[in-house]
C-alpha cells in the first residue's frame, strides 16, 4: 500500500550531523509522524550535537537536553507536568542513542517502562558510542571493530536483545524500525502515537564514520541489515503477547551485509559463518514468537 | 492549627501547603516517612499532585528537573547516599536555573552503614549551585519549605532544606500549621520564566561553547549573591504574615561575649541551653546559629562577630584533609579583615553520636581558656 509521507517539516536542514548520518533522517521522518505538538527529550548522544547548540535549534518543536542516563525519567517528569496542566494532547518523545538506552540509561528506562509512563522512547541505534569516537556499547554486534574492541580483542558477546527486555516490561507497544524503510517507520511512529503508556521504538541508524562505510551508503547498508535478517522489522503488542513481522526479509546471506563495512573487514570466513549462525538463531526465535503470524 | 508532628511530617505539611504539583522520590532511611506521608496525601486527595515513584534518587532528581522546566512546582526528598547519587543532577538543576526544593535529612555516608545524623552528605554538595538552609526545629522545617519555594522562584536557583536525622526527622514537637489560604497568599502559583510550549518551541540546556559558558556561570553567582537579600526579605514577609521569623543567622547572648560558639542544626538547641546556664554563672559566652550555608552570608557574619576575640565552631561534618566545613567558611569570611577572631574548629557528633550539654560545655571552656587552638582540628568526645 502506498503511503503519503507528510510534507510538513519539523527539522531544519541546518543541523550538525556528519555527512550521511542515519540519525537525522530518522528524527526528521519520526517528527513528520509526530507533528508539531511534540516535546523531544535528548540525553547525551550524537543528537545532542546534531540539533544544534546554544543559541540555535534545528527543531521546530521544543527540545529538552537531559543528562546521559535520564532520557526515560525526564520524559516521565515532562509527562507528569503536562498532565498536571491538563495538556493531554502533546506527545513526549525521548530520543536516545544505543549507549543511552542499552547501557547507562537502562535503569531509568526500566523504571519508567515498569510504571508504564506515557511517552514514546526511540532508541537511535548506531551500535557504538559514536559521539565520543566509536567505543563499544552493549549494542555493538558480535566481533565488530570499535576503538575499544580492536581487531586483536574483539567484542565476544552478542548484542543485547533490547526488544525482548522491553517487551518483558509488559509495555503496550514496541517495534523495530529502520531508516531505509520510511513508510514502515512512519506507520510505526504514528501507531505508537495513538497508544497510551510506554512505547518503545528500536531504530537502526547507521553511522558512516563508525561503521566504516562511505557517506552515501547509510541507507543501502541499513537495507541490507534488514534483508539479511540481521535487523528484522517487527512489532510487539499487547504487553508482549503479539509479535508481528512487518517486512518479510529476503534472507540474503549475512556476508553481503558484513562485506560492505570496514568495521567487519577483519572477519575470517569462519567468523562470518558464526555470525550467520547467530542471525539464524535470532530469526528462528523471532519467528517462534510470532507463532506463524507473517504480515 | 497546632499539631504534634515529627520533622518529616512537618516536611510533608510544608510540601502540601506549598501546592507542589510534581513529586518524585525514592525511599531511604531516615527520609522515608516523608515519602510515605506525601504518598498518602496524594492517594487520599488531600494533595493534587503527580507522584512519580522512581527507581533511584538519580531519576528522582532528573524527573523533577524535567517537570520543573515544563512548568510545575516540583519537590523531592532524600538522605545521604541518595543525595550523593543525585550529585550529577544537583549540578544540572542549578545550571538549569530551576526553582526545585529538595529536603535532605542529614545522614552519615557509608561505609560502614550508618543511618544517624551527620552533615557531610549535604555539605559535600556545597559547590553544586544549590542554596542550603539548615533547620533547628520542626516549626522551622515547615516554615522553611514554604519560604524555600518563594526564594527559589525569585532567584531561579534550587533550594536544599536540611534537617537532622532522628533528632528532627523522627522527633515530634508542637508545630503551628498555617492555613492553606494564608500560604496561598504568601506563595503564589509558580510562573516559569521560559515555559515549555509547543506553540513557541525552545531548546533547553543544549551545548554551550566557551563563548557563552562563563557568562551563564557568572549569572548563577550573581543570583546567589542576590539570594541573601531575597531570603531576608522573604523571611521578614513571612514574619509579618505568620508572626514567626527564623533569620539567615541568629545571635544569642552575644553581648560582651569573649567567645561565640557557631552551630547549625539541632546542636544549636542544646548549645542555647548551655549558653544560657553559663551566662547565669557569669561566663561571657554567646551563640551564633548559621541557618544559611549557601550562599554563605559573609557580611551578616562579619557584622555579628565584629569585635569578638574567639569563635568556636562546632562541626558535625568533616572535609578530610582539612577539617570542619563550617569552620573553614568562618575562617575564609575573615581572612581579609584587619580584625579577625581566632577560630577554633571543633569536630564532634559524627555519625549520630550525641552532642550533649557536657560536650558543648567542654567546647566552650576550651575556647575561653586557650588563647589559640592547640590543633587545627579539635576532636571532642573522641575515643583515642
Amino acid at each position: 500500500m502506498k503511503m503519503e509521507i507528510p510534507k510538513e517539516e519539523h527539522m531544519g536542514p541546518g543541523h550538525l550531523a556528519c555527512a550521511g548520518c542515519g540519525s537525522p533522517l530518522g528524527l526528521r521522518l519520526a517528527l513528520k509522524a509526530l507533528g508539531k505538538k511534540t516535546v523531544i527529550v535528548i540525553p547525551a548522544s550524537c543528537m545532542s550535537i546534531i540539533v544544534g547548540g546554544f543559541p540555535h535549534s534545528a527543531l521546530g518543536v521544543p527540545v529538552v537536553h537531559v543528562a546521559f542516563e535520564t532520557a526515560a525519567c525526564s520524559a516521565s517528569g515532562i509527562r507528569a507536568s503536562l498532565d498536571m496542566q491538563g495538556d493531554t494532547e502533546t506527545t513526549v518523545v525521548a530520543w536516545a542513542g544505543d549507549g543511552g538506552t542499552f547501557d547507562i540509561g537502562i535503569q531509568s528506562l526500566s523504571g519508567a517502562a515498569e510504571r508504564n509512563d506515557d511517552f514514546i522512547y526511540i532508541c537511535s541505534d548506531n551500535e557504538a558510542y559514536m559521539n565520543t569516537g566509536i567505543q563499544r556499547s552493549s549494542a555493538t554486534p558480535y566481533l565488530a571493530w570499535t576503538t575499544t574492541t580492536p581487531v586483536g580483542n574483539p567484542k565476544e558477546g552478542p548484542k543485547k536483545d533490547i526488544m525482548a527486555i522491553m517487551a518483558d516490561h509488559w509495555i503496550p507497544y514496541a517495534a523495530t524500525a529502520c531508516i531505509a524503510y520510511p513508510e514502515d517507520l512512519i506507520r510505526k511512529v504514528s501507531k505508537a502515537k495513538e497508544i497510551k503508556g510506554t512505547r518503545f521504538i528500536h531504530l537502526l541508524t547507521p553511522c558512516p564514520a563508525g561503521w566504516r562505510i562511505a557517506s552515501n551508503e547509510a541507507v543501502k547498508v541499513a537495507r541490507l541489515a534488514v534483508e539479511t535478517k540481521v535487523f528484522p522489522l517487527y512489532e510487539i503488542e499487547e504487553g508482549g503477547d503479539i509479535y508481528t513481522i512487518t517486512h518479510q526479509p529476503k534472507g540474503i546471506p549475512v556476508e553481503a551485509y558484513l562485506r560492505q563495512q570496514g568495521r567487519f573487514s577483519h572477519l575470517t570466513t569462519e567468523q562470518m559463518a558464526a555470525i550467520q549462525e547467530n542471525v539464524d538463531r535470532q530469526w528462528n526465535r523471532l519467528v517462534g514468537r510470532c507463532e506463524g503470524r507473517l504480515h | 492549627m497546632k499539631k504534634v508532628v515529627s520533622g518529616n511530617k512537618a516536611v510533608a505539611y510544608g510540601v502540601m501547603l506549598s501546592r507542589v504539583e510534581v513529586i518524585s522520590a525514592y525511599p531511604i532511611t531516615p527520609q522515608t516517612t516523608i515519602v510515605e506521608e506525601l504518598s498518602r496525601f496524594c492517594a487520599e486527595g488531600e494533595m493534587e499532585a503527580k507522584f512519580i515513584k522512581v527507581e533511584s534518587e538519580h531519576s528522582a532528581m532528573a524527573s523533577i528537573i524535567a517537570s520543573s522546566v515544563t512548568g510545575s512546582r516540583s519537590f523531592t526528598a532524600t538522605s545521604s547516599h541518595g543525595l550523593a547519587l543525585m550529585h550529577e543532577m544537583l549540578h544540572w538543576a542549578a545550571g538549569a536555573r530551576l526553582p526545585i526544593v529538595l529536603v535532605d535529612v542529614n545522614r552519615a555516608m557509608g561505609p560502614g552503614w550508618n543511618i544517624w545524623t551527620d552533615q557531610t552528605d549535604s555539605l559535600s554538595q556545597r559547590d553544586t549551585g544549590w542554596i542550603q538552609l539548615y533547620c533547628e526545629d520542626n516549626q522551622e522545617v515547615l516554615d522553611t519549605i514554604i519560604q524555600a519555594f518563594r526564594i527559589a522562584e525569585t532567584v531561579s536557583l534550587p533550594v536544599m532544606v536540611v534537617l537532622d536525622a532522628f533528632f528532627l526527622s523522627h522527633t515530634s514537637e508542637i508545630v503551628d500549621i498555617p492555613h492553606q489560604e494564608e500560604v496561598d497568599q504568601f506563595l503564589p502559583q509558580f510562573e516559569p520564566q521560559y515555559p515549555l510550549n509547543t506553540g513557541e518551541p525552545r531548546a533547553y540546556y543544549g551545548m554551550v561553547p566557551p563563548d557563552y559558558y562563563m557568562e551563564f556561570r557568572y549569572k548563577m553567582q550573581k543570583a546567589m549573591e542576590e539570594t541573601v537579600g531575597v531570603a531576608r526579605n522573604v523571611d521578614e514577609e513571612f514574619g509579618r504574615q505568620f508572626g514567626r521569623t527564623h533569620g539567615l543567622i541568629e545571635l544569642y547572648r552575644c553581648e560582651d561575649a569573649e567567645a561565640v560558639m557557631v552551630t547549625s542544626g539541632t546542636v544549636t538547641s542544646t548549645a542555647r541551653v548551655v549558653v544560657e546556664r553559663l551566662r547565669e554563672e557569669g561566663v561571657k559566652v554567646g551563640l551564633l546559629k548559621v541557618k544559611m550555608f549557601r550562599p554563605f552570608p559573609m557580611e551578616e557574619i562579619k557584622e555579628a562577630l565584629k569585635g569578638v576575640e574567639k569563635v568556636g565552631v562546632i562541626d558535625r561534618n568533616i572535609s578530610f584533609g582539612h577539617g570542619g566545613i563550617f569552620a573553614q567558611e568562618i575562617r575564609s569570611t575573615f581572612c581579609n579583615e584587619d580584625e579577625r577572631p581566632v577560630v577554633f574548629g571543633f569536630i564532634t557528633g559524627l555519625g549520630g553520636r550525641d552532642v550533649t550539654p557536657a560536650v558543648i560545655e567542654e567546647v566552650i571552656h576550651y575556647t575561653l581558656n586557650k588563647s589559640r587552638p592547640e590543633e587545627e582540628i579539635l576532636w571532642i568526645d573522641l575515643k583515642r
